[in-house]
């Protein structure tokens, strides 16, 4: 039964792909206005290549105490697990959220200019994970980790 | 009628802006039980929170985020300053809503 939803998952991701790549072909011209969607690191599987996408080369993350994820032990609805990630290392201009098992690992990532550190939202979790807070300060890349249990999974139908 | 609700709370120099959106944040996954077919993906790609017309901070989401998202930030600023939020979906709408704190 679990197998079977991730097949279907993981044949559905090809199909969503192609409509995004309609969809920033759009937005193209509008993204004068607001922040340019980076495309590429969302789409991608692996957690590491959405990391470089989103930051260059900023190499692999460093776990620290400094990253705070805060994030319910348990989630019974993997729909809406509310999620808090801070930041107290200093020079902190961007935060990233991801969840390494989801289709797609990067979640959502905000750029600081002059805010706090700091965001508050409810995310989609397709299973039992990690949630993933990274900051990115200096050029270094910061991390850290909460394991969330999830009774239902909340990206397919 | 907005789409985006703001709750704008100050604490000395900092405004505590609490967000709610309604966007549908459809994933492009989910199959419509009616025709069998995939719900095509609708979901906020760009956010920016602006503070007196200077942007504070920039969010992209995806759609891991959930339906009708809820956002929370911590920007700069004092009582009487205008937080205005923005965003821009992936299939190119957008909509703005300013409040003053």
């Amino acid at each position: 039964m679990k197998s079977n939803r991730r097949v279907f998952l993981k044949g559905s991701m090809a199909a969503s792909a192609v409509g995004l790549a309609v969809g920033a072909g759009l937005l193209t011209p509008r993204a004068v206005l607001a922040a340019t969607w980076p495309e590429k690191a969302y789409n991608t599987k692996g957690f590491d290549e959405s990391l470089s996408d989103l930051f260059g080369s900023a190499g692999a993350p460093t776990e620290s105490k400094d990253v705070t994820v805060k994030a319910p032990d348990i989630a019974e609805n993997g729909a809406v697990v509310p999620v808090t990630i801070e930041s107290a290392v200093a020079g902190t201009d961007n935060i990233a959220i991801l969840v390494k098992g989801n289709p797609t690992p990067l979640v959502a990532n905000f750029k600081f200019v002059g805010a706090q550190p700091f965001a508050s939202t409810r995310i989609r979790m397709g299973k039992t994970d990690n949630v993933i807070g990274v900051a990115h300060a200096g050029g270094k890349l910061y991390m850290a980790e909460k394991q969330v249990k999830v009774t239902i999974g909340g990206c397919g139908g | 009628m907005s789409t985006i609700k703001m709750r704008i709370s100050t604490a000395g120099d900092v405004l505590d802006v609490k967000s709610l959106i309604q966007q549908a944040m459809e994933s492009g996954r989910v199959k419509d039980k009616a025709t069998g077919k995939l719900i095509p993906a609708d979901f906020i790609q760009t956010m920016t929170v602006s503070v007196n017309d200077k942007t504070a901070v920039e969010a992209n989401l995806s759609v891991a985020v959930s339906k009708n998202p809820y956002i929370n930030f911590k920007v700069p600023g004092k009582k009487g300053d205008k937080v205005t939020i923005a965003y821009t979906t992936n299939l190119g709408k957008s909509d703005t809503a300013t409040e003053t704190a």
